[in-house]
């Protein structure tokens, strides 16, 4: 293992459950603690937890920061209240998607934005020329760790060790500020599993107790293999798989988290372009009832017509069968269209659904 | 640890021998399921396929990746387990046992001298050999 890589608060905590180890973005990583069907499964029937410390946490705060998110961001910042975060995408001139995002609104002037890890550097230097002096950009990823805690049993583990019963009122994308294992602590009713749960940000100081006392209380550790299947599973967009700066949110199906009508913003009249005209490429689910793993890259073919490519794809932990998302032309999108995928030198059949229902 | 038993002989890449009369029976090695996690799909010959030493026969998939599978010996596909192709996990499980992949009748006998035997597969194998 290389030694250059960044490590987070939970590192040591990793080690510790013997951990298999891998460079993601940058970042020495958990891959997985036991297995990855195992703990996805954990997921889905109880609860896991998952060092998401890597993610670029950025504090945006000072006079103008609103107006500044408005104007870099494609959701409506406008609409927020304390204590709601939203999803939403930081997007070009041409329309393209920089980074998908969660905005944290704190209050009037006061922001957290979490960003990918692969990201962090390009965000801010796309951010900077953005900011005026009345604004404090920070990158908080250091200080803090955070920690996710998914599945049907998290929200009732997270306020049992939090003595904190009203963040099961939280609604989804709500948060609040409370304390666990001694520790301040942020918790969001966020997540990235298509389980209910929190994303929890506490100190770097207080990462590992508090990571303990959730594996104690009875959370499977779960490294990013279980992360990444989970989230295919409930067919939410990876960067640099689904999206990336040349895909727009029309084709991504991510205009619920693009708000046209609001003050403009960054790319707003490339993607009201973009969506007035016919659509060209559609991101679908696609499921197979064959073991064999679609990967990214790999063709999907209608006949003997290339029609589009995956962009991830996995044997799913839930249904035991491989699913996958990917780009198809928009006349082959419909659902229970038949599409096949070349895989090596063989042709997996499989339907498409709409990515939501991946798991349908 | 992966446990290497005795009384097998064993291939560079991972495959592992259990002579049967003129048959080998022919598996994945517990280090090598270690290392590739969650088996969930293999694509092995049909009885009747004929496979060379060191010649591809297969190929093992897990959730992080693809691996193509050699043969350790020469000779005809009498066998291929048909169990394992739902039930993928048994590889994980047994890597010795019900979890073997095809049985060869051996074409030459004389390919066997060339595999390791258990201490130095093990040997191998802590060296991290790939």
């Amino acid at each position: 293992m290389e030694t250059n890589l960044r490590r987070t608060p939970l590192f040591a905590a990793h080690q510790k459950r013997n951990a298999r180890m891998v460079d993601y973005a940058g970042w020495e990583m958990p891959v997985l603690y036991t297995g990855i069907l195992e703990e996805a499964r954990a997921v889905r029937n109880h609860v896991g937890i998952f060092d998401i410390s890597h993610m670029g946490r950025i504090q945006v705060a000072g006079e103008g920061a609103t107006a500044m998110l408005q104007l870099l961001t494609s959701n409506d910042v406008a609409g927020l209240k304390p204590s709601e975060a939203q999803y939403s995408l930081l997007t070009n001139l041409n329309g393209g998607i920089i980074d998908d995002i969660i905005v944290y609104r704190a209050g009037a002037e006061d922001y957290l934005v979490v960003i990918n890890a692969s990201n962090t550097a390009k965000d801010l230097a796309w951010i900077a020329p953005y900011t005026p002096p009345s604004v404090r950009v920070e990158d908080d990823t250091l200080r803090t760790a955070m920690i996710a805690v998914q599945g049907p049993e998290a929200p009732a583990l997270v306020a049992r060790l939090a003595n904190q019963a009203a963040l099961l009122e939280l609604g989804r994308f709500q948060y609040a500020i409370g304390e666990i294992a001694g520790a301040p602590a942020t918790f969001c009713r966020t997540g990235y599993t298509g389980e209910d749960g929190f994303e929890v940000i506490v100190p770097a100081a207080n990462a590992e107790s508090v990571w303990d006392v959730l594996s104690s209380g009875g959370a499977t550790a779960c490294g990013l293999g279980a992360r990444d299947a989970l989230r295919i599973e409930a067919g939410y967009p990876l960067y640099g798989h689904e999206i990336d700066e040349t895909t727009s949110p029309v084709e991504a199906g991510l205009m619920w988290a693009v708000k046209l009508d609001k003050a403009n913003f960054i790319g707003r009249d490339r993607i009201t372009i973009i969506k007035s005209e016919p659509a060209r490429i559609r991101l679908v689910g696609l499921v197979t009832q064959e073991r064999i793993q679609p990967r990214q890259g790999y063709t999907i073919y209608v006949g003997n017509e290339p029609v589009g490519e995956v962009t991830s794809g996995i044997f799913s932990p839930a249904k035991g069968v491989s699913i996958a998302m990917g780009y198809v032309a928009a006349r082959y999108a419909k659902t229970g269209t038949m599409v096949e995928i070349a895989i090596r030198d063989r042709r997996a059949t499989a339907t498409v659904v709409p990515k939501k229902n991946l798991l349908a | 640890m992966a446990t290497v038993p005795a009384e097998l002989k064993y291939s560079k890449s991972h495959e592992w021998v259990k002579l049967e009369g003129d048959v080998a029976v022919i598996g994945i090695t517990d280090h090598a399921q270690a290392e590739l996690g969650d088996i969930t799909y293999l694509d092995l010959p049909e009885p009747g396929r004929m496979v060379q030493v060191d010649g591809l026969f297969g190929e093992v998939e897990s959730v992080k990746a693809v691996s193509e599978l050699f043969s350790p010996v020469s000779g005809e596909v009498v066998e291929t387990n048909t169990e394992i192709a739902h039930a993928t996990e048994l590889v994980n499980e047994d890597p010795y046992g019900k979890g073997w992949l095809i049985k060869v009748r051996l074409s030459k006998t004389e390919e066997l001298a060339a595999l390791l035997d258990a201490a130095d597969y093990e040997k191998f194998a802590d060296e991290g050999g790939h």
